[in-house]
């Protein structure tokens, strides 16, 4: 196991590299030019190369690329033109909104996907086969952004049982006291219930409408890898060994099942990252997709850079991470290694 | 003295239903085995060996029904069970053994633990015990360096190997009645009579019944008693496995006998059986299944099959055996 997660850590180095790479490219290749941006509309052509030579970007590419290297290295992403903030520090305050969000609507959609793609399986053709083949073709055909602003409309303007999608919290409650950055816990372990409840109900909708989106896929992949594993030799002979139903269902064909599963979940988690930039702009949620999303429309390429950069880190540990679950379920893997 | 067999099929029927129509796959199948006999049932693909082993054993897919029929085992009718009491007979009182071990296995569990599992659930061991249990069944089927292989995983070991280890299984907790569906194909040849040895030599020492299910005439007459031919859902000819060799009766018998390498016959003069089966979805299969490849047909063959019994032992359902 130890091999494995070295092996894996190996190839992962080169996939940093590229990324460091294409994000430098990416954000000096992005049209617009920030030096005239900040520099302001009336600004006359000195005062922009001033700007210009002050954010460096008078020096050739390799010097401007040898200056990011040395600050990477450093743990320094560099400023935000608009806020003058260091983007590390902004990214490490949001980054615990955009992971609640994101791991409350992935915890959602797997313990509804997992239990309703097994049973539609088990019990193929019946009611619950019929609800889970609905389920996940409504949802591989909405969009998020559309399931979000719906869900906003219906439970917010329509109904007023949903608290106006304004961030991760209602204007009079107080943050609870920062401990793992994530409210829900947070106000838990401060026993702050109101907050609790305030925290819950406002992650509800953008949540629920990032679960939808990720309920399809993992749903349709459970219940058709349950189907042919159902159908393989080996639960054949675990039948004709007269195992107990449970014995058969778990125990054999559900550990077999879960693997192009774990597959999946590597996906759906790389697509809910994409997905946090709209959810986060239809609610306003403070994370960091709507960072990103604000820099961009700024020409502000330093926080754009570090998004870029710590999303491809986190997907590439997130991997690492499928990888490593894939071999603990599967000896096959993890002996190979 | 009359004794009771192990296993009685009688008049059994099976359908699939499809897509493309109902398939009828078995049509009134009758054989018995008696306890301690190993009966062999052969026929070419497709003539429904495996699913009357799988209508035997309760483990059918859903689309298959048994529309008649009867398997009288140890005083009561298997097909009249429950699920539920089905599944605690098998594994306990009938086994069986599948072609492909490789598959056959749970790719992703420790064999030991595979052969664990069926102790525990038939109360043969306790889950403490059921270990070392495990280890014993394994050097029961002949594996060298029981304790560490029941460590392994499937992918780690030959087909020779997870063949045994599915003997293992099946025989775990002494089973009355063994089924083994084509156990050796796939396997070397010298592998093959090792574990046609194995199974065998466990049998007769427990007083097991088996039916040992292969399209290889040769192999069956080496290791069975008796011989039961099937063709496209019927049991055309049983017979005891001299007889058989000495003097088939069923037409279809005689030409499996003939496209059987052996001592009398060289490679260069066995022949081919013309023709294929019929399709079982037509609905005016003829009553004989065979008459479309039969050189003795005549009128009389358009009648209901007859059951004619012709020596001890032997019953051919043909209206012109030869
Ligand atoms: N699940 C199924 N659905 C439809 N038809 C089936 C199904 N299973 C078996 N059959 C049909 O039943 C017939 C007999 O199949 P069976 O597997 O019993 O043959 P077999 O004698 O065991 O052949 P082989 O030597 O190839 O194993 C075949 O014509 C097959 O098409
Ligand atoms: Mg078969």
């Amino acid at each position: 196991m130890l091999k494995l997660l070295l092996s894996r850590l190996a190839t992962a180095i080169p996939s940093i590299a590229g990324v460091i790479v294409v994000t430098f490219m990416l954000t000096r290749l992005l049209p617009g030019d920030p030096a005239a941006y900040f520099a302001g509309l009336a600004a006359s052509p000195q005062a922009i190369a001033e700007v210009r030579t002050k954010l460096g970007l008078d020096k050739s590419l390799p010097e401007q690329f040898v200056g990011y290297i040395v600050d990477l290295a450093h743990g320094n992403l560099g400023n935000s033109l608009s806020t003058g903030q260091p983007v590390v520090a902004e990214i490490v305050n949001r980054l615990p909104a955009s992971a609640e969000l994101t791991l409350v609507a992935l915890f959602l959609a797997v313990g509804i996907a997992i239990p309703l793609g097994v049973l539609a399986a088990v019990k193929q053709g019946t009611w619950i086969d019929h609800l889970c083949r609905i389920v996940t073709t409504a949802g591989v055909s909405l969009p998020v952004f559309f399931t979000g602003l719906l869900m906003a409309y219906v439970f917010y303007y329509l109904l007023q049982i949903a608290p106006a999608p304004t961030g991760r919290l209602d204007a009079f409650l107080s943050a609870p006291t920062d401990i793992t950055g994530f409210y829900l816990i947070d106000s838990i372990l401060t026993g702050n219930l109101e907050t609790f409840r305030g925290a819950l109900s406002q992650l509800a909708l953008p949540a629920i409408s990032m679960a939808i989106f990720s309920l399809a896929p993992l749903a349709r992949m459970t219940r058709g890898s349950m189907l042919s594993v159902l159908n393989s030799d080996f639960v054949r002979t675990a039948r004709a060994s007269g195992l107990a139903p449970r014995t058969v269902v778990f125990t054999y064909a559900f550990r077999n099942a879960v693997l192009p599963v774990i597959t999946t979940l590597g996906m759906v988690f790389s697509f809910l990252l994409g997905a946090n930039v709209l959810v986060e702009t239809v609610f306003a949620w403070p994370g960091i997709g709507l960072y990103a999303v604000n820099a961009l429309l700024t020409s502000d390429y330093a926080p754009v850079q570090g998004f870029v950069l710590a999303m491809a880190v986190l997907y590439i540990a997130l991997n690492l991470l499928i990888d490593l679950l894939y071999g603990l379920v599967d000896p096959r893997v993890r002996l190979d290694s | 003295m009359v004794a009771i067999p192990a296993l009685a099929v009688e008049d059994l029927s099976v359908e699939f239903r499809t897509r493309s129509g109902v398939v009828k796959v078995l049509d009134h199948v009758g054989f018995t085995v008696e306890k301690g006999e190993t009966v062999a049932l052969v026929g070419e693909s497709g003539s429904g060996k495996s699913v009357t082993a799988f209508a035997v054993m309760g483990i059918l897919d859903a689309a298959g029904k048994v529309t008649s029929g009867r398997a009288m085992f140890g005083g009561s009718d298997l097909l009249a069970q429950s699920e539920r009491d089905l599944a605690e007979l098998r594994g306990r009182e009938l086994s069986m053994i599948f072609q492909n071990p490789r598959t056959a296995l749970n790719p992703i569990r420790r064999v030991g633990q595979q052969i664990a599992d069926v102790l525990v659930r038939h109360g043969g061991a306790t889950r403490p015990d059921a270990p070392r249990e495990a280890i014993k069944m394994l050097k029961k089927v002949r594996i060298p360096d029981p304790e560490r292989r029941a460590e392994a995983y499937p992918f780690e070991l030959s087909g020779g190997m997870c063949q045994r280890i599915m003997i293992a299984i099946a025989l775990a907790c002494r089973p009355a009645l063994l089924i083994a569906d084509e156990p050796t194909t796939g396997l070397d040849v010298t592998t093959q009579a090792v574990i046609m040895d194995l199974i065998g030599e466990l049998g007769r020492d427990s007083g097991m019944a088996t039916i040992f299910i292969t399209h290889d005439l040769g192999l069956a007459a080496e290791y069975c008693d008796r011989i039961v031919v099937m063709h496209a859902g019927h049991i055309v000819e049983s017979a005891p496995s001299r007889a058989l060799f000495a003097n088939a009766r069923h037409p279809y018998s005689a030409k499996l006998l003939a496209a059987t390498p052996g001592e009398t016959a060289s490679l260069a003069s066995l022949v081919s059986i013309p023709g294929g089966l019929p399709d079982l979805r037509r609905a005016d299969l003829p009553a004989c299944r065979y008459s479309g490849r039969c050189e003795r047909l005549t009128d009389a063959c358009a009648q209901p099959l007859p059951h004619k019994t012709v020596g001890e032992r032997h019953d051919v359902a043909c209206w012109n055996p030869l």
